[in-house]
């Protein structure tokens, strides 16, 4: 069913000069903005979701700062200091789940790899791949606005055409967010969210089709990186829930400004099928998170392990059935909404099986290691630390699953703890590690690896003194979103913070470690870690058109040929051993 | 837009590229008819009392009218089956939807119309 | 060294396909993956449609047979059916290089669109007038502010609480319906219909009279506008759809006067098909769920 039909012999039509890269390749601003490689739009992609991740994290340590103390205590005004706090927590939300986690890995290492890994020019649709990135911009600049016109009446009581700033949480819950005069900003925020959507859409769409199409020949389903099986995963999430949200946020928008009624009881609507129609992308959502997290670990483990990836047709189905099994269990956030009992049980059951292909995949992970000859550069790490801290998130999910602990936990910072764990812990880390992994590609620099692993145990140990406590002090029965609490539960505030201090400065350490590698950094080998992948047959960094000499595919986790020179010329492929072709 | 590059030579194919297939003409001739007929089917379908059944025959009907023009005037049907798959896909996607919120929002509806009926937290 | 080379490059060929088999089967994969997702977001209403309609059967008896007119909704279905046929011809004589035909084709299909969107205009023109608009502008809306507007019975609007977020008691689950009709009736005796879960529309439609809104239960008069959310959400995405479909046929119709289509190169006329097919296929759903309620 697969048209890889790529005749490998057509010779490229492309002047190069020496040292031409495709950093280097045109020059000038509008040869950015209007390009079409897919690797300048990463990169495009990767400064503006950095940057979004900044705002979302000020708004982090900002949250964290005032919940030190259980009284208000950043401005002197009680009212005044929830009615700031309630905005910086939708804002933090919003903005980090709509613009750095859900984008972070396809967007930026999706886009980047995924044509080298198939050793094609680039992506299927390009001009599309472009479009996704200006409605990603646009969609990010409504939330700006939003941000903005909050700060303009904190600082001068005045209200900017909508409303000011956000504060709805990011679910935007009926009917606090429609109810006239409440919520905030809601319409610039929902159609900020929509234009998102369609990045979201459009590049699934752009990675189904260049998977399906442009594979060549001798690199059938189960000869892909697993990298570029769980981008696949991701895109028929992305394709298949993301525009439910489009009509979620569409009807928010016609019931706020037409008042139409159809989640409003007063007008005959029901406020319940909000969070239906909600969470039916939303959850979703969180396995489009996790998915290509789960593909960059599946990248990380063999390559610095030195072995094969353990369970390679597990991995890959259980990819595929993750996306599946998720679009069954959108109830289980609604457990204590009014949901009917019956839909509850049926809901909770299906959440449970949710959990084999994901532990399915950490055992694959585990026994990849097992008996590797692993080298712990700043990538493994980071994979390292995503396999300890995801198995604490995903089994914290089953307390959520499960009905009667879900009464309990519903709406405290357990809730909130795990699903950092799961988004920030994991996907964050393996976001950092695939950042590290694909650095000297992508930029053709190679970074201080003592540095990066510095950052990294130091994220690790802040991240879970951040969030741990938060475990305890929820099941303990502190309420999520509150700006002050009783006293009995500032002990888990203050290390929360403290957590979030020493994190923070790890991310900071790893934006320094970038930069100086950026400016002063050597130049990276074609193959700095050994992989075999086809990313690692060409320069560091690719030229224009990716491939010098169309690359031979064989295994991608066949890692015997490769052989280590030494720093300068990275990993050779040794030329004695002929390619085998068994996995 | 896919233009020849103005400084080549627009050189003939070396190898004979298929045409692409078009649909028969008199297949979709006798698409269109079987259409016209079975929408007027279902509005005279619509005008017999057929108690709950008045809605599945009317989506029935519509179901056949679809797979018509999925099947020949989308060209689906001499298509690679994976486009089939695509679609079967989304609209297996939007059954579960709908069946699993159509199945919450009936249970929980008698506690919204009949409240005088039921002591709630007691 | 430079390596300008001149291979045989297919014109229409893009830079990163190898083959032109393999840019249509692309371009058309990420075209059915496109309607995919156009699928799923009409999918959403047709959820709310259904929710609402599954639970309030009377009140979109009611709406349907007092302000939709089923003849044009009709003869807007045979409309863009037609319209979907010559667009299917059209896409067919792109393939076979018969370019008169091909640009007839389009402005036909062109045509029924806008035949499709002035029969729609003169529906919501009448709706307009009866003042059962959108929201707002809906006189049996609680939002509205006009002389005519429809009040149900005041004293059921304080009966009629907020949907209760609370854990449900297990009782409720198994309410029995007909104790819920039994209370209702002893509060507002004045009503006839039976609004249980399981009445199925016959209740109505045995006498085949329409449903008068005097025989409507009091919770379900604050319905009547959920059906116009529905009705207008529905039909005014679809119309907009039409809309977009007009727009890119139109820029086809341009590039064919121009020449720009034939047997090797016609992809963006069979994706703008496909496109106007689907934009058919709402409608073909749309139609009986609205206009063939009875």
């Amino acid at each position: 069913m697969s048209v890889a039909v790529s005749n490998l012999n057509v010779p490229v039509v492309c002047e190069r000069r020496p040292g031409d890269n495709y950093i280097n390749h045109s020059r000038g601003i509008l040869s950015w903005i209007f390009t079409l490689d897919h690797k300048r739009i990463g990169i495009m992609y990767m400064v503006l979701i950095l940057a979004n991740y900044l705002v979302g994290g000020i708004f982090a340590m900002l949250l964290r700062i005032e919940l030190l103390s259980p009284k208000p205590w950043m401005l002197a005004d009680p009212d005044a200091t929830k009615q700031l706090y309630n905005n910086m927590f939708t804002l933090h939300g919003a903005m980090m789940i709509f613009l750095f986690v859900i984008p972070a890995i396809p967007a930026i290492l999706g886009n980047f790899a995924l044509p080298l890994m198939l050793g094609a020019k680039d992506v299927a649709f390009p001009r599309l791949n472009l479009l996704s990135l200006w409605c990603y911009g646009l969609g990010g600049f409504f939330f700006v606005y939003v941000l903005f016109s909050g700060v303009y009446h904190a600082a001068t009581g005045n209200i900017l055409p909508g409303g000011f700033g956000l504060d709805t949480g990011w679910t935007f819950y009926t009917p606090y967010s429609t109810n006239p005069g409440s919520g905030g900003n809601v319409v610039a925020a929902t159609l900020g969210a929509f234009i998102i959507g369609f990045s979201s859409i459009l590049t699934g769409i752009n990675f189904v089709a260049s998977i399906h199409t442009l594979r060549p020949k001798t690199m059938g389903w189960f000869r892909m990186p697993l990298f570029l099986w769980s981008l696949y995963a991701t895109s028929i999430l992305q394709i298949l829930a993301t525009p439910v949200l489009a009509i979620t946020l569409l009807l928010l928008i016609a019931e706020k400004t037409l008042h139409i009624g159809i989640f409003d009881w007063k007008l005959g609507g029901d406020p319940v099928l909000y969070q239906h129609f909600f969470w039916f992308y939303s959850h979703p959502a969180v396995y489009i998170m996790i998915l290509p997290a789960m593909g960059v670990m599946s990248e990380v483990m063999p390559v610095f392990c030195r072995k094969h990836i353990f369970g390679y047709a597990f991995i890959a189905c259980s990819s595929v059935g993750l996306a599946m099994l998720s679009f069954f269990v959108w109830g289980h956030h609604m457990f204590v909404s009014g949901q009917s009992p019956l839909v509850n049980s049926i809901f909770s059951l299906l959440t449970f099986s949710v959990a084999i292909p994901s532990a399915v995949k950490v055992f694959n992970w585990t026994a990849t290691m097992y008996k590797g000859s692993i080298r712990f550069n700043t990538p493994m790490l980071y994979a390292m630390g995503f396999i300890m801290v995801f198995t604490a998130g995903g089994l914290t999910g089953m307390f959520l699953g499960s009905l009667q602990t879900n009464v309990h936990l519903h709406d405290t910072y357990f809730v909130v703890a795990h699903f950092h764990y799961v988004m920030m812990g994991s996907t964050v880390f393996a976001f950092l590690a695939g950042m590290y992994y694909w650095f000297p590609k992508i930029f053709g620099k190679m970074y201080n690896d003592k540095v990066g692993r510095v950052a990294a145990v130091l994220i690790f140990i802040g991240f879970n003194l951040a969030f741990f406590p938060q475990f305890v002090g929820g099941a303990h029965g502190m309420p999520r979103r509150w700006a002050t609490y009783p006293p009995e539960f500032q002990i888990y505030h203050v290390l929360s913070t403290i957590g979030a201090f020493l994190m923070a400065s790890g991310l900071f350490i790893v934006l320094y470690n970038w930069v100086a590698a950026l400016l002063i950094g050597p130049p990276a080998p074609p193959n700095p870690w050994g992989g075999n992948t086809l990313e690692w047959a060409t320069t560091s960094p690719p030229p224009h058109d990716n491939f010098a000499a169309t690359p031979e595919v064989g295994d991608p986790y066949n890692l015997a040929d490769w052989q280590y020179v030494d720093n300068k010329q990275g990993w050779v492929k040794s030329t004695a051993t002929n390619v085998r072709t068994q996995a | 837009m896919i233009q020849p590059p103005s400084n080549q030579t627009v050189a003939p194919l070396e190898h004979a590229v298929d045409a692409p297939h078009a649909a028969p003409g008199w297949i979709l001739i006798a698409v269109y008819a079987a259409l016209v007929i079975l929408t007027g089917l279902t509005v005279a379908a619509a005008g017999i009392n057929l108690g709950q059944f008045n809605i599945l025959v009317a989506l029935v009907i519509a179901a056949i009218k679809a797979a018509l023009v999925v099947l020949f005037f989308m060209h689906l049907f001499w298509d690679s089956p994976f486009n089939g798959i695509v679609l079967i896909c989304a609209l297996l996607c939007v059954a579960i939807f709908i069946s699993f919120a159509v199945m919450d929002t009936t249970s929980y509806n008698p506690s919204l119309t009949a409240p005088q009926s039921v002591q709630i937290g007691q | 060294m430079s390596t300008a080379t001149t291979a045989h490059h297919d014109p229409y060929l893009a830079h990163h396909f190898d083959s032109s088999e393999q840019q249509n089967a692309s371009a058309k994969v990420g075209m059915w993956v496109f309607l995919a997702t156009e699928i799923l977001m009409f999918g959403g209403l047709f959820c709310a449609y259904a929710v609402y309609r599954h639970l309030h059967p009377d009140v979109f008896e009611f709406c349907a047979g007092k302000y939709l007119n089923t003849t044009l909704g009709a003869i807007n279905t045979l409309i863009l059916i037609t319209s979907s046929f010559t667009m299917a011809w059209g896409v067919r004589a792109a393939q076979l290089n018969q370019k008169k035909l091909l640009i007839g084709c389009l402005s036909l299909t062109l045509l029924g669109g806008a035949g499709f969107l002035g029969i729609k205009a003169v529906e919501y023109r009448d709706k307009w007038v009866e003042h059962v608009w959108v929201g707002q502008w809906n006189q049996y809306n609680a939002d509205y502010t006009g002389s005519d507007k429809v009040e149900p019975n005041a004293s059921s609007a304080a009966r009629t609480p907020a949907p209760d977020t609370r854990p449900i008691d297990p009782h409720l689950a198994t309410a029995d319906p007909n104790t819920g009709t039994a209370n209702e009736s002893k509060i507002k005796p004045h009503f006839t219909v039976d609004t249980s879960l399981a009445a199925p529309p016959s209740a109505v439609s045995a006498s085949r009279e329409t449903v008068a809104y005097e025989n409507l239960s009091t919770p379900d008069k604050k319905r009547v506008n959920a059906f116009f959310s529905c009705y207008f959400l529905m039909t005014g995405l679809h119309g907009i759809h039409v809309v977009v479909g007009m727009g890119l046929i139109s820029w086809l119709l341009r590039r064919s006067l121009k020449g720009e289509f034939n047997a090797r190169y016609n992809t963006p006329v069979d994706l703008v098909g496909l496109y106007w097919h689907l934009v058919d296929l709402i409608w073909i759903f749309l139609f009986p769920l609205f206009y063939l309620i009875h």
